[in-house]
C-alpha cells in the first residue's frame, strides 16, 4: 500500500510485508501470472452491510485496490487491469456517477503527487476506454498521469474507464479500417508519384487487403491476454469486461465484497493459476 | 606475503562455496514448501469434491427441498462449453443433453474450442428424439419452436474470426458508400451495425443467459466475445464426473441471481 500512497509503513506493516515476501518466495517457485484483472464489485453492498454512506464504500474499495495492486507488484506480476467504470455505469443515478468521477479525479491528483515514487518503482499508469465520454477536467488529468509515467514499464496498471468489451471491439474495427484506408492511400500516392515498389507490378497491388485478426487485436485498448480475472462479490458474469482477452484465463469469483478482498484471495488466485498452467499452455498450442 | 594472500583466497573461495551451498539448500527447501502448499490445496479441493458429490446425490434423490421447484423459463438460452478432449466422450455428451431435455431446457449452444462437437452434430441430432439444428431453423427462417430442442454447434472460429469477418464486411460497406458518392462522415461504426454484420454472415445465435463449463477450470475457452456480456458462467468440473444433481443446483442458483446490468 505504501508503494502507492507514499506513507511510512508501521511496525505491523513491516512484519506483514516480511511474512508476505516469504510466502511470495514460496509461490515464485512456480509460474506467476503475467496479467491479472480485477472487477471491483460490491462497494455499495459493503457500505449497506456496514451501515456506511454509499461514498464510504467506494473509499474502502480504493484502499482494497491499493493493497491488491501492491501484492501483484511484489509477486512479480507484470500487468494489472482494473474495471473502474463501465459505459453501463453511466446509467446509474447522476449523483452517484458524479461522486465516482470526483473520487477518480481526487485519486488521480493523489497519484500525481506520488509521481517520483511511481517512477522509482517503475509503475506505469494507463487509462483505457472511451476516454472522450469523460468530463474535460478528468480527460486532462488522465492524459497528465499517463504522460508522467509513460516511460515506466516494470509494472503496468491499466485502469478501464468508460469501457466495455463490445465498445472496445467496435473501436478496434474502426482503427483497423482506418489503417487499411491509410496504407492504401499511401500505396496509390506512391503509384501516382512513380515511387511505388517496382518489385511488385502495379496491377498486382490489391486495392484493399482484408483486415486480419492479428491487425484487429493490435488495435484493442488492452493487447495482453489475461491469465487470471478476479470478480469479487461472488458474481459469476464478466459484465462486458475483457471478453476477448479472457480466452485462456481462470475466472475466479470469491464471495468477498471488493473492500473485503485481501491477501489470501490473491494467493488463492495464483495457486489456482499454477495448478492449471500446463492445461492452458496445451490449449494455447492447439490453436 | 604470498602465504597470507593465498590464505585470504582460500578463505574467500571457502566462503563462496558455503554461500553457494546455502543458496542451493534454500532453493530446494522453498521448492519443497511449494510442493507441500500445492499438496494441501489439492487435499482441500478433494474435500470440496466429496461434499459436492454428497450434495448432488441428495439433490437428485429430491431429499433437498430447495431444488424441487425450478423455474426453467428463466433460462432462455443455455451455452454448454466442453473441453475438446472431454467432448470426444460422445455418450457423456448425449447423457447431458438428455438430462437437459428432462429439466426442460429448449434452446442451447454446444461449444468446444477445436470443433469436435461439430463433427458429431448429425449423430447427436439423430440420437436425441426431439432435436433440430439451430442453423436449419436460421436457413429456413423458422421461429425457435418451443416444442423441439434447438441445438447450435459452435467452435472458436465462430468467435474472434467471425468478428474479423464482420469487420471486413463493415469495411466493404463503408467503401461502397464512399464510391457511390454518398457523403461519409468519419469512419464510425456502432454496436448495432456490428450485430447486423454478424447476422448477415450467418451468426444469429443469441447471447446465452447461462453458460455451464465442463472442464478442469472455469474458463469460456474462446466462446464468442460478442455474445458473453452478461452471461452467468458456472463451472461444473470435468465431463467424466458430471452429475445430475450438480446440473440442477447450477440452474437453480442461476434462477436466484439478480442483475443490475451496470446501473
Amino acid at each position: 500500500m505504501e508503494l502507492f500512497t507514499g506513507e511510512t509503513p508501521s511496525v505491523l506493516g513491516i512484519m506483514g510485508r516480511f511474512i508476505r515476501k516469504r510466502l511470495f518466495n514460496i509461490l515464485s517457485q512456480g509460474p506467476i501470472p503475467s496479467h491479472i484483472a480485477f472487477i471491483l464489485d460490491g462497494n455499495r453492498r459493503f457500505a449497506r452491510k456496514n451501515k456506511l454512506q454509499e461514498g464510504d464504500g467506494y473509499k474502502a474499495g480504493f484502499l482494497s485496490l491499493l493493497s491488491s495492486l501492491t501484492y501483484c507488484y511484489e509477486l512479480g506480476v507484470k500487468y494489472a487491469t482494473v474495471y473502474a467504470f463501465s459505459i453501463d455505469n453511466f446509467r446509474r443515478r447522476p449523483s452517484e456517477v458524479q461522486y465516482v468521477m470526483d473520487l477518480m479525479l481526487e485519486k488521480i491528483k493523489m497519484i500525481m503527487k506520488e509521481e517520483s515514487t511511481l517512477n522509482s518503482y517503475g509503475v506505469g499508469v494507463r487509462f483505457k476506454g472511451n476516454i472522450k465520454l469523460l468530463s474535460e477536467p478528468l480527460q486532462i488529468a488522465v492524459e497528465k498521469v499517463m504522460k508522467a509515467t509513460a516511460h515506466n514499464s516494470r509494472f503496468l496498471l491499466y485502469i478501464c474507464v468508460a469501457y466495455t468489451s463490445t465498445d472496445e471491439i467496435v473501436h478496434a474495427v474502426e482503427e483497423s479500417c482506418k489503417e487499411n484506408l491509410n496504407s492504401t492511400d499511401q500505396q496509390e500516392l506512391e503509384k501516382a508519384n512513380g515511387t511505388a515498389n517496382s518489385v511488385i507490378p502495379a496491377e498486382k497491388m490489391k486495392p484493399f487487403s482484408d483486415i486480419k485478426l492479428v491487425e484487429l487485436e493490435r488495435n484493442f485498448y488492452i493487447t495482453q491476454d489475461v491469465d487470471v480475472l478476479i470478480r469479487s462479490s461472488g458474481e459469476k458474469r464478466l459484465s462486458n469486461f475483457l471478453l476477448w482477452q479472457a480466452t485462456h484465463c481462470i475466472l475466479y469469483s470469491p464471495t468477498a465484497l471488493w473492500p473485503e478482498l485481501g491477501f489470501w484471495h490473491i494467493v488463492r488466485a495464483v495457486v489456482d493459476f499454477q495448478r492449471h498452467h500446463s492445461y492452458f499452455d496445451k490449449k494455447k498450442k492447439q490453436l | 606475503m604470498p602465504h597470507s594472500f593465498s590464505r585470504v583466497m582460500s578463505l574467500t573461495s571457502r566462503a563462496q562455496i558455503v554461500n553457494r551451498l546455502i543458496n542451493l539448500f534454500v532453493h530446494h527447501f522453498l521448492r519443497l514448501l511449494w510442493h507441500f502448499l500445492h499438496l494441501l490445496v489439492s487435499l482441500w479441493y478433494l474435500q470440496v469434491c466429496l461434499v459436492e458429490t454428497t450434495e448432488s446425490y441428495l439433490i437428485s434423490t429430491r431429499l433437498l427441498k430447495d431444488y424441487k421447484a425450478l423455474d426453467i423459463s428463466k433460462v432462455q438460452y443455455l451455452a454448454i462449453v466442453i473441453d475438446s478432449e472431454d467432448a470426444r466422450q460422445i455418450s457423456k455428451v448425449l447423457q447431458l443433453l438428455k438430462w437437459l431435455a428432462v429439466v426442460g431446457v429448449k434452446h442451447l449452444c454446444l461449444y468446444d474450442s477445436i470443433g469436435v462437437l461439430k463433427t458429431y452434430k448429425q449423430i447427436i441430432i439423430e440420437k436425441l428424439n426431439n432435436a433440430v439444428l439451430f442453423e436449419e431453423l436460421v436457413e429456413k427462417g423458422l421461429p425457435m419452436d418451443s416444442e423441439k430442442m434447438s441445438l447450435e454447434f459452435a467452435s472458436i472460429s465462430d468467435g474472434k474470426e467471425a468478428i474479423a469477418r464482420a469487420a471486413n464486411l463493415l469495411f466493404m460497406k463503408h467503401l461502397k458508400l464512399s464510391k457511390s458518392g454518398v457523403e461519409q462522415k468519419e469512419l464510425v461504426f456502432t454496436e448495432p451495425e456490428m450485430d447486423l454484420a454478424l447476422k448477415a454472415l450467418g451468426y444469429r445465435g443469441p447471447e446465452p443467459d447461462l453458460m455451464l463449463v465442463y472442464g478442469p477450470v472455469r474458463c469460456h475457452l474462446g466462446f464468442s466475445p460478442w455474445r458473453l456480456r452478461y452471461t452467468e458462467i458456472a463451472h461444473m468440473g470435468p465431463l467424466k464426473s458430471m452429475k445430475y444433481g450438480s446440473l440442477i443446483k447450477a440452474i437453480y442458483k442461476f434462477t436466484t441471481v439478480r442483475q443490475n446490468y451496470g446501473s
